[in-house]
């Protein structure tokens, strides 16, 4: 008998990383396939150009510095996929290689890999991508094929935008690839939910706090139809609980948690509301990717047995 | 039901597979090696020399301070005293008797609680070498006469939460009266004001088995826990019971409770009314690579090799031999290690596919923050033992950490947390004591 001693534990659960990174890309098909169904099969093409391309560069990256591959454990095309979803399918294909380039090795891989990273590496190429050509990233396929405005154009108006609730929950609105359809965002949510690769505790706290902030200051005579604009406008859904969640760029404690999804949320308001561009959701969870040591660190839970659970005879 | 302390997991429990066969078989080894160190404390001094022949329930080793004696766990003859493989992975010096079959036995000295005082109940205790059996092995006399007149709460711990383990389950299910008597001695001795049996939902006959025996016992209250590792661990215990924290560094006495293993409190009751020390114990032998996974009724000093051999262990396909539990035991390399007072399992477990990774990653996913009893923050402890920062550890509590391996069994990335958050406890002491 060839007896391993190793330390306790000597069994281990089921989680492993790259079923987690399987269930993300599972999570994110049915937004995909919508934004493809009304923006066409160049949705297809950006997404699929992206992932190999993210995945090449990882592949690469590990050649070229004699490193351990890391492909393997998904998160490459994790990555890819992301950026994808925040791209409109006008998107030119050479934008997309230099966004996916940026954000596996500039982000990600000289951070020190997976995990290490501080910013979200898909938000942070979209932020970059915003500023070498901003005209690639706002050009947005109507549903009738030529270029239009987004809802939340009309929304920097302080007007509600044309289409219905209904439509725009469903997605048949122009926008990035993956942002329009809240619908096949939160079925996509709910798998991750029930897979427990996300708690509810960032979504909940972003989408809670973009939905009071925009119900109290609301740009139109209507409230409620304001804040469910808000909600299913632009990419806050995507953002909420695709990018938000994102395990490296956000904070380990539940606590941490919550003020972390209220910080997104405030600011992304704030950056529709002020701001340049009509959306926010970018900067606002870059912003907050920064604080997220500084989050964990403040927010460690009550020590066992100290504070309001110390025991007086 | 909901879970009363934060956190916890949900292993996979396995104990299905050893509660198939539901009555024990005893034990009769050719040989025992019965160490001298079977508890917290002092080792005892041989009392006994090569050739001596000796009964079942003889006094073999004793010693002074913190010491509870060791007894001869079979008839026959010392055929060796020296050094031997112990559990711990030390050598430890221990008598080596050859089992003579006959199973005599020195007469015991049976006792009436009511005539007995608090002090010969103590003493009684002592000479039957009583010790906690769940796995810390602390001298019962001394944990009992520290809780005297010091607790409001008498907790007898059943949880098991460790999986595949079913010893305590099987000691309630043959022997809950006699457990139950065990308790009634502690609540003469401590005079606590709540007496609890605690145990886990998943024990379903050991909790009826005690509900059938309420007549008799109606002083004993069964508290009936949601199953949840680490249920059984004892500040997770106490707070589920009574709602009360144990301080950092601090004993079950200083939120006046005092928890004793199921196991333990029959021993005391054998001890004190019946005479007998404790020189057999249940121990579970299951896993995987067990053929016929079973509990059997172990005379200490059994090696683990004569008692996986009878439960027909698969030795092509056995990659670690555990002593307890697959959360918390220790895995074993030499199989002539013997069974002592608190072996509650030996396990033989199948290649761990889901062992520690060759390139462990943290993701930061925080999984195993959600999942620590002591809300503690795993992930950083790890990076900061890794970067060497000891004054980091301190800040992050390290060693508040039980070792539950709650967060090891969670992460993703197979990060091995548990032995280097002992590398960081013991970077803490160190940093201490200077």
């Amino acid at each position: 008998m060839n007896l391993t001693v190793a330390s306790s534990p000597h069994i281990r659960g089921n989680f492993r990383t790259n079923r987690i990174m399987l269930d993300v890309v599972l999570a994110l098909l049915p937004g995909l396939a919508v934004g493809a169904a009304f923006q066409g099969p160049r949705a297809l093409f950006v997404a699929l150009l992206s992932v190999s391309t993210c995945v090449v560069a990882e592949w690469l990256y590990a050649q070229l510095t004699k490193t351990r591959n890391t492909v393997a454990d998904g998160s490459a095309m994790v990555t890819g996929l992301l950026l994808a979803m925040t791209l409109p399918a006008t998107v030119p294909y050479w934008l997309v290689l230099v966004g996916d380039v940026f954000a596996i090795i500039f982000i990600k891989a000289l951070c020190g890999g997976l995990g290490q990273n501080i910013f979200n590496p898909a938000l942070a190429a979209r932020a970059f991508m915003l500023l070498i050509y901003p005209v690639g990233l706002t050009r947005y396929m109507g549903l009738d094929g030529v270029t239009a405005a987004t809802p939340l154009h009309h929304m920097v108006m302080s007007a509600l935008p044309t289409e219905t609730i209904g439509q725009m929950f469903v997605g048949r609105c122009p926008g990035t690839i993956g942002e329009v359809s809240s619908l096949a965002l939160l079925i996509g949510g709910c798998y991750l939910l029930y897979r427990k690769v996300i708690s509810i505790r960032i979504p909940a706290a972003y989408l809670g706090t973009v939905a009071l902030v925009t119900l109290i200051f609301s740009k139109t005579g209507d409230p409620v139809s304001w804040m469910l604009y808000s909600l299913l406008s632009g990419g806050v859904m995507l953002g909420a609980i695709f990018m938000a969640t994102d395990y490296a760029t956000s904070p380990a404690t539940p606590v941490g948690q919550v003020i972390y999804g209220i910080g997104c949320g405030v600011l992304t308001v704030c950056f529709r509301y002020f701001g340049l561009f009509p959306e926010g959701v970018t900067y606002a969870i870059l912003i907050m990717n920064a604080f997220v040591w500084f989050i964990d660190r403040h927010t460690a839970m009550r020590r066992f047995g100290t504070g309001k659970g110390e025991y007086k005879a | 039901m909901k879970k009363l302390f934060f956190g916890g997991i949900h292993p996979k429990y396995n104990k299905e597979m050893s509660t198939r066969i539901t009555d024990f078989r005893t034990i009769c080894p050719l040989q025992v090696v019965i160490p001298m160190v079977q508890h917290i404390g002092a080792p005892c001094t041989p009392l006994v020399a090569v050739g001596d022949r000796v009964l079942v329930g003889q006094k073999i080793g004793d010693g002074e301070g913190l010491c509870v004696p060791v007894h001869a766990s079979v008839s026959g003859t010392v055929v060796a005293v020296e050094p031997r493989p112990h559990v711990s992975g030390r050598q430890v010096l221990a008598v080596v008797i050859e089992n003579d079959g006959k199973n005599e036995a020195v007469p015991a000295a049976e006792a009436d609680l009511d005539n007995l005082t608090n002090d010969e109940i103590l003493h009684r205790i002592r000479e039957a070498g009583i010790v906690g059996m769940g796995g810390a092995a602390f001298p019962g006399n001394v944990k009992a006469l520290s809780a005297m007149g010091n607790v409001d709460t008498l907790i007898a711990n059943a949880c098991e939460c460790e999986p595949y383990i079913t010893a305590d389950d099987f000691m309630l299910r043959t022997a809950a009266e006699d457990v139950l008597q065990g308790m009634r001695i502690l609540k003469r001795l401590l005079n606590p004001g709540r007496v609890v049996l605690a145990v886990e939902d998943n024990k379903i006959e050991a909790i009826e088995k005690v509900r059938s025996l309420h007549r008799e016992f109606p002083d004993i209250e069964l508290v009936v826990l949601p199953t949840m590792y680490p249920q059984g661990a004892e500040k997770q215990l106490i707070q589920s019971v009574t709602r009360r924290e144990v301080k950092p560094g601090q004993l079950p006495v200083s939120v006046g409770c005092a928890v004793f293993n199921v196991s333990t409190f029959a021993s005391i009751y054998r001890a004190v009314c019946l005479g007998l020390p404790l020189t057999k114990r249940i121990v579970t032998v299951s896993g995987e690579a067990i053929a016929e996974p079973q509990n059997f009724l172990v005379p200490i000093g059994t090696s683990f090799h004569d008692l996986i051999e009878v439960a027909g262990c698969l030795h092509d396909k056995t990659e670690r031999v555990i002593s307890g539990g697959p959360m918390m035991g220790v895995a074993q390399s030499d199989l002539n290690v013997p069974v002592v007072k608190a072996t509650n399992s030996v396990l033989c477990l199948l290649k761990d596919v889901n062992g520690a990774a060759e390139n462990p990653v943290c993701l930061r996913c925080g999984k195993c923050v959600a999942v620590c009893p002591m809300r503690l923050q795993p992930l950083y402890m790890y990076r900061f033992q890794k970067a060497g920062r000891v004054e980091e550890l301190k800040r992050l509590n390290v060693l508040d950490c039980m070792e539950c391996g709650s967060c090891a069994f969670t992460c993703p990335g197979k990060l091995p947390l548990v032995e280097t958050f002992r590398k960081g406890k013991q970077m803490v002491r160190e940093a201490n004591a200077k």
